[in-house]
């Protein structure tokens, strides 16, 4: 009591301190600080282990995916003087061209050169569409006709197997001699951005699958974006506070916590109801992503409107324009930045769904690149999923590989749309 | 001819008749200066275009679903297909490869009887074509001409074509009404037939799933239909292995994001987290079925288990939970910024340390945020499909141990759609009462959670 009666000691002085710190007191603040310690450290940890996690997906996927960008091929010399081919005309569809090469023995002249030059073993090993690798370079470059050339050409996938030291026991001399002599070899493949699903994985390919998922994402796009623009613009600036406003926010709200494979049933019940022969469409496919990707774009287009102050919205008023031309002169042009980086995430989205277009059938397989909106496609995703299934080794890293494309596609999305939100963001 | 065409054509005569019309507003300006028109002359332009292109949009549409019909029908008409078969596939087959060769679409009929209908065909879309483009013309002739009789100078131009972009603005929101009561519709229709096979207890009720896609429609043996196994399965990985992994992590992370971490760090933290969120689902999927699917079996096994499936709840769950980590720690950082910073200020006055605060005032007050946080997490988590479909199973499983192969709802929904099931099997039409029962409780979640969130923010406004 005395202490405390007495003029107050400076901060830190001894007698104040000596009357609190009891050893009790002591103990009991060392353990807080421990519990203090412990917890930040666990907030670190949760932190670093989701990142952990991250970073384990994305190598994992990489180091089986950079195979996947490359296929086991045959380095054989070809003595075109010998064959007796004549190019068809240049007129000729390439289809056609092929067709002919084909016809005048182009497979049974390529078997021959690759026995002659690495036995009939390896020939018998070769893809048996290798002969279409050099009928295309032929085409493109008719002067080889004249030359013996060098050619990379693929293998069959047993070889490929024995290559990377699995599949058939009795390959794998083979492939060993092969190696060790440098004409077999895994090399990087650019066709496998060009070629389309395939049942053998040394000839699959994602450009169908890459195709159909830009025609799906354009579909979607040309309804969602509008839609959802409209009904933002609708619901911020126009709408009467009333019952049927009300309904509207709240079947918004839903639709966009709806999982995405309910949007592919109403799909299948509605859309391929009214259209029974677009069976995996990329226009069915994008039309039931656009149902799931409308809300998404209401909901970030109404918070980037609303962030348009309402001086901008009185003083055009004032100016004498509609209530039209104030919202489509002044108020959209500036949300507009808003709303695009929100459609950019919700395309990103779509572009990775996988499961409504499971439903609608585009799970075909699809060996031609679709060339309208009405033809059988696949998309990248569910391209995926279907390689996946593959027990072939081969296809695993097929599958890393487009996983690889698709995550790059998205990475592109999403810093489009962090560039857009920091390039034109106001804050007024 | 193909609807993109005629869509085409609609707005090449738009754009003419936007042109044509607002010149001639411009000659009324002209023919009396100094007066003023009762709208600008663009507003003139646009009302004759859309005029002009509306209907020939809506003519389109209607012509692109009556035109296949109508030459169908005339092709029928034809002498040539007097000898089709009366009947069935064939006579469908049949027409079909006639058309496919007659639009392009096949170089050669493979059932040479077919041949004969290639030409009535080839005709009769000709035909059509010409009929549908002359009928677009006078219908946008039409609407041009009513357009043109209005224009006047005292015109109110304006009004009209604000009015009709007010009625699309009206429409576009009405896309969501529609959006809701056509998923309803459609899973109540579906579902509705498949109760008349199956009785809504076997299915809720019954611990025995395994519908047999190939067995035959008039007996239905309902004891096969139960679900219960699915809806164990399903909240089995998504609530409760999902949970045990994303709760903690998301609530930390979100917890140091905010409290502990340095603002430099936060900003390439925080986006590098919320990338988990934008890996597709078919990723995780992979990576759950490819590497931590076989790595958990290999742990059983070394721990003793035996014959440890290859599939399990257990992968599916934990890749499950990091996929929504991110989401909960967003909503738990949304709900503890929520919280008075008043409240976090006098706790720490106390002499409270930071963890104290954070543990007994801070998540106290956010505690309801973040229920509903994880009320929506959970309803993400059930509804979630690519992941299960991938690594969890086909085994329809009643059992608690996360090692064994578990099925859920969404799984089972692709199963029964992909397979080769018809549309009036209750095989199919199961699928369509799991999407019911999967809808009304992602909607009870969302709806419940959305409810407290916002009692929760008016809770502290």
């Amino acid at each position: 009591m005395n202490e405390l009666s007495a003029p107050s000691p400076a901060f830190g002085e001894e007698p104040a301190i000596a009357l609190t710190r009891t050893p009790a007191f002591e103990a009991r603040l060392k353990r807080r600080y421990a519990a203090e310690k412990r917890f930040r450290f666990f907030g670190l940890a949760a932190i670093v282990f989701s990142l952990a996690v991250l970073l384990f997906l994305l190598v994992t996927m990489t180091m089986n995916g950079i195979g996947g960008f490359q296929r086991a091929t045959l380095t054989v010399p070809i003595r075109f003087s010998q064959a007796e081919i004549t190019l068809p005309p240049e007129t000729d569809s390439l289809g056609v061209a092929i067709r002919s090469l084909e016809d005048q023995g182009l497979p049974e002249f390529i078997e021959a050169e690759t026995a002659r030059s690495l036995g009939e073993e390896a020939s018998r090993q070769l893809s048996p569409d290798a002969w279409r690798v050099v009928a295309e370079q032929l085409i493109d470059e008719p002067s080889m006709l004249r030359r013996e050339v060098e050619l990379d050409l693929p293998t069959s996938k047993n070889l490929s197997a024995a290559l990377a030291g699995d599949g058939h026991a009795d390959l794998q001399p083979l492939a060993r001699s092969l190696a060790e002599q440098g004409v077999l070899a895994k090399r990087f493949d650019p066709g496998f951005l060009s070629r389309s699903d395939a049942t053998d994985s040394q000839l699959a390919g994602i450009w169908g699958a890459l195709k159909g998922s830009i025609l799906t994402m354009l579909v979607t796009l040309a309804l969602a974006f509008p839609i959802g623009v409209l009904a933002a613009l609708y619901l911020e600036e126009y709408a009467p506070r009333n019952r049927w406003t009300d309904l509207i926010e709240v079947s918004i709200n839903n639709l966009a916590a709806v999982p995405s494979i309910i949007f592919g049933l109403l799909g299948l019940a509605v859309f391929l109801w009214l259209f029974p022969n677009l069976r995996s469409a990329p226009l069915i496919g994008g039309m039931t992503l656009a149902l799931m990707t409308m809300p998404v774009i209401v909901i970030s287009g109404r918070n980037a409107v609303k962030a348009v102050p309402p001086s901008i919205r009185a003083g055009a008023m004032a100016l004498g324009a509609s209530p039209i031309q104030v919202v489509f002169h002044h108020v959209l042009p500036l949300a507009l930045p808003g709303i695009l980086t929100g459609t950019i995430i919700g395309m990103a989205r779509a572009l990775g769904e996988t499961a409504p277009l499971l439903m609608i059938g585009m799970r075909a397989f699809v060996a031609t690149p679709p060339d309208g909106f009405t033809d059988p496609a696949t998309v990248l995703p569910v391209q995926i999923f279907l390689w996946s299934d593959e027990i072939d080794r081969g296809f695993v890293e097929r599958t890393s590989a487009a996983i690889i494309v698709l995550l790059l596609f998205l990475l592109v999305m999403n810093g489009i749309a962090i560039y857009l939100r920091n390039r034109f963001e106001k804050t007024w | 001819m193909s609807p993109a065409f005629l869509l085409l054509l609609a707005l090449g005569l738009g754009l003419a008749a936007w042109v044509v019309a607002r010149a001639r507003a411009w000659g009324f300006k002209r023919a009396r200066p100094g007066e003023r028109l009762a709208a600008l002359p663009s507003y003139h332009g646009w009302y004759a275009a859309l005029w002009v292109a509306l209907p020939v949009v809506v003519f389109a549409l209607v012509w692109s679903v009556v035109a296949p019909q109508l030459v169908a029908q005339s092709v029928l008409a034809d002498p040539a297909a007097a000898d089709l078969p009366t009947f069935g596939l064939q006579r469908e087959t049949m027409l079909a490869e006639a058309r496919a060769v007659a639009t392009g679409a096949a170089p050669d009929v493979f059932n040479p009887d077919a041949e004969a209908l290639v030409q009535p065909f080839r005709e009769a879309i000709a035909r059509f074509n010409i009929i549908g483009i002359v009928a677009a013309l006078v219908i946008a002739f039409a609407g041009g001409a009513w357009a043109f009789l209005r224009m006047r100078p005292d015109f109110k131009a304006r009004t009209k074509v604000e009015r009709a972009v007010m009625g699309a603005l009206l429409l576009a929101s009405l896309v969501a009404i529609l959006t809701t009561l056509g998923i309803f519709a459609s899973l109540i229709f579906e579902t509705v037939r498949f109760f008349g096979m199956v009785s809504p207890i076997d299915f809720l009720f019954g611990t025995e799933w395994g519908p047999d896609p190939m067995s035959a429609t008039d007996n239905v043996d309902a004891s096969r239909y139960g679900a219960l196994p699915l809806f164990w399965g399903t909240i089995y990985i998504g609530a409760i292995i999902a949970m045990i992994v994303a709760i903690p992590l998301g609530l930390m992370s979100a917890i140091y994001l905010t409290q502990y971490a340095d603002p430099r760090w936060r900003k390439w933290l925080k986006p590098m987290l919320e990338i988990l969120a934008g890996v597709p689902t078919v990723v995780y999927g992979y990576f759950a079925a490819l590497t931590v699917a076989p790595a958990i079996r290999d742990m059983a096994t070394a721990i003793g288990i035996e014959n440890a499936s290859s599939e399990s709840a257990l992968a599916a769950g934990l890749v499950m939970g990091v996929m929504i980590i991110p989401f909960v720690s967003s909503m738990a950082d949304d709900s503890i910024a929520a919280v008075p910073r008043a409240m976090r200020d006098g706790s720490l006055a106390m002499g409270a340390t930071h963890s104290e605060t954070i543990r007994r005032v801070l998540l106290p007050a956010a505690l309801p945020g973040i229920v509903a946080g994880v009320m929506l997490a959970i309803s993400r988590a059930i509804g979630e499909t690519m992941i299960v479909v991938m690594a969890a199973g086909a085994a329809a499983n009643l059992s608690a141990n996360p090692l064994e192969a578990m099925t859920t709802v969404t799984f089972q929904i692709v199963a029964m759609l992909t397979g080769e099931g018809s549309f009036d099997h209750p095989a199919t039409l199961s699928a369509f009462a799991l999407g019911f029962v999967l809808f009304l409780v992602t909607l009870a979640l969302n709806f419940i959670a959305l409810r407290v969130v916002k009692r929760f923010r008016e809770a502290y406004e």
